[in-house]
């Protein structure tokens, strides 16, 4: 387990390095991030080179990009142009949008699963087809579609809950998003668990469970959903990198002032310390995340044991 | 006729009857006996793969309509004169954000521009976009893995830790980032995006099935007759690997699709002077309390193009293979 846990974190290093590098390459090289300080003004050369100078920017974009991640390790993200540090700025947004994303896969675990597990065990009935309706058509309205559409109704419509977020964002404000933002992984989630319940529904250790005599409810829960649920958690797990880069989304509908919202800010005004420094944290949070879901097969399937 | 043909036949034909949304998997597997009467008896020459697969498709209800959505979408996005005679940059400022009026069944915008005009001609960059981009990733994602999977060794290596770079960056951040510094106004950046992104995906099936279909006895039978790796690879493996790629093409149309509108919607798409459904649902959230048709009727035409697409994927995948999911 140990020398597989090691192996893995070597893995991630390439994956890291390359990802980051082509975000910083696509930020700093197809992009001026000194002419877009000066806005619409032509800047005075000699301050540009000065800014150059002090922002790095005059070296190679590979020594740029060492120097970057140098200071990044050493827990010094940079300032925004704004003067303020990237990791203020991270300090305030990334709990907010972690608690959205929470949120988000609590709703799609607890009622994708649960939705699959129905639907997989009474397949080719009315239920199971109305479920497969469902995930279709949330499958193909893309986020910022239903987000508007639950906003229009819940919101304003018929009044039950916030149309947008305060800025401390509780966890009662974030419940609409949260659905606007699991809806599509939703509906993965359920095709999923239908799709291995119903698969692993024929097994033998089923037929054994029920013919030792097993209560329904312990059969499903123990036997059958423990099995079903390894693809599902694959999914979940990568999922979180999606969810929180679809946060972008989410939260400039309901005007929630987190990663989305710093990095679509960032992105708009080229502030390119703000965008590399959180892109590289999601990055980050994505390839953990994978790893976590590659040792939890060994919890959820006992056959699978890392040497 | 090969023994295989004869369940494979029944199972088929005993799907006909019902209208079930078969999700990946062959629903009729689990039917009992006598739910859905066979409609065909499985006589007559055994097809192989593609004309099996055509004999589903054509008798899948969904396949058929999706099919005929997609071919009607595919019409007026080269012809959209053939349904809406109006001019889609026509502003009309006193009619801004009225509703619908006769000759004016959706309404107008904030600027005046009749709605139902410009939902028409916004099918055209939907369209565009999504099959450039699923042509150019399907293309080079198949080259790319079925070279990978057939030599192997290190050019295999290098192509999976590059997908695994492509699979850390979040699409929709990536594009806003890669886009929002391009100023073309025209469709190609973000078709070229969405290849950038999308090939990996495809490269990945694809190294899969070559790897499968590399082991077949028919291909060692054919190197044992002393084809060379072209001839293997062209005449022997691809065409027993290519079905895979063909569904995940098809049901990444769909979500291509969707992209290119998330991105526009952000800003980072297609630019103004192209009609697009993503501009125009930007355009009108603002005004979602007082003009909701503004956004509701691009909103709908663009999800029922994906539904449309996602839906023919799935009866593809079906019909291609029953086990695939």
């Amino acid at each position: 387990m140990g020398r597989y846990v090691i192996r893995r974190l070597l893995q991630m290093i390439p994956v890291f390095i390359g990802s980051t590098f082509l975000i910083f390459f696509m930020v700093y090289a197809l992009g001026d991030p000194v002419a877009a300080l000066f806005g619409d003004k032509a800047p005075d050369p000699a301050t540009v080179q000065r800014i150059r100078r002090d922002l790095y920017l005059d070296q190679p974009l590979w020594k740029q990009y060492l120097h970057y991640m140098g200071q990044i390790f050493q827990g010094n993200f940079g300032t925004a142009f704004n003067g303020q540090p990237v990791t203020e700025l991270m300090a305030s947004a990334f709990p907010i949008t972690l608690r959205l994303t929470l949120v988000a896969i609590v709703i799609e675990m607890i009622v994708g699963i649960v939705l699959g597990v129905f639907s997989g065990l009474r397949r080719g009935r009315s239920v199971d087809t109305s479920v497969l309706v469902f995930t279709l058509v949330v499958v193909s309205i893309p986020t910022f579609v239903s987000g508007y559409l639950l906003q229009f109704l819940f919101g304003v419509q018929w009044n039950w809950v916030k149309p947008s977020v305060s800025s401390e964002a509780p966890l009662d404000e974030l419940l609409l998003p949260g659905v606007a933002l699991a809806l599509v992984s939703l509906a993965y989630v359920t095709r999923l668990t239908r799709t291995s319940i119903a698969e692993n529904a024929r097994a033998d250790y089923v037929r054994t469970a029920i013919a030792k005599g097993l209560p329904r409810h312990r059969v499903i829960t123990r036997h059958l959903l423990r099995n079903s649920l390894i693809p599902v958690v694959t999914f979940i797990g990568t999922d979180i990198g999606a969810l929180m880069g679809g946060a972008i989304v989410t939260e400039r509908i309901f005007n929630i002032h987190g990663v989305g919202f710093q990095l679509y800010q960032g992105i708009l005004r080229q502030n390119s310390p703000t965008v590399v420094g959180f892109v590289t944290i999601l990055v980050l949070i994505f390839l953990v995340a994978n790893l976590l879901v590659d040792l939890l097969y060994a919890v959820l399937d006992p056959r699978i044991r890392y040497a | 006729m090969p023994e295989s043909y004869v369940p494979k036949e029944a199972i088929t034909h005993g799907d006909g009857g019902t209208a079930a949304l078969a999700i990946g998997e062959a629903e009729s597997l689990e039917r009992p006996p006598g739910a859905g009467p066979p409609s065909a008896p499985p006589t007559g020459k055994p097809r192989g793969l593609w004309s099996d697969a055509w004999h589903d498709l054509r008798r899948n209800p969904v396949f058929v309509i999706s099919g005929l959505v997609i071919i009607f979408l595919a019409i007026i996005a080269i012809w959209p004169q053939l349904i809406a005679t109006g001019n889609p940059y026509r502003a009309d400022l006193a009619k801004a954000q009225a509703g619908a009026e006769p000759g004016h069944p959706f309404g107008f915008d904030t600027q005046g521009r009749d709605v139902y005009t410009r939902v028409v001609y916004g099918a055209r960059a939907s369209i565009t976009v999504g099959t450039c981009a699923t042509a150019g990733a399907a293309l080079l994602g198949s080259l790319l893995g079925a070279l990978a999977g057939f030599y192997g060794g290190w050019g295999d290596n290098l192509l999976s830790r590059t997908a695994d770079i492509f699979f850390g960056i979040p699409v929709i951040l990536g594009g806003l980032v890669f886009l929002s510094v391009i100023t073309s106004s025209t469709v190609w950046p973000v078709v070229g995006f969405i290849v950038l992104l999308g090939w990996p995906q495809v490269a990945r099936i694809a190294r899969g099935s070559v790897v499968t279909a590399k082991q077949n006895d028919y291909v060692q039978a054919a190197r044992a007759l002393g084809a060379g790796n072209r001839r293997m690879l062209l005449r022997h493996i691809a065409p027993n690997a290519i079905a895979p790629v063909i569904v995940v093409a098809t049901i990444a149309l769909g979500t291509y699709i969707a992209l290119e509108a998330t991105l526009s919607y952000l800003g980072a798409g297609l630019k103004p002077p192209t009609v697009s459904w993503g501009i125009d649902i930007s355009a009108a959230s603002t005004y979602i309390r007082n003009a909701p048709h503004m956004l509701l009727w691009p909103a709908g035409a663009l999800s029922i193009t994906v539904l449309a697409f996602i839906m023919l994927g799935d009866a593809v995948r079906d019909a291609l293979d029953p086990k695939l999911r």
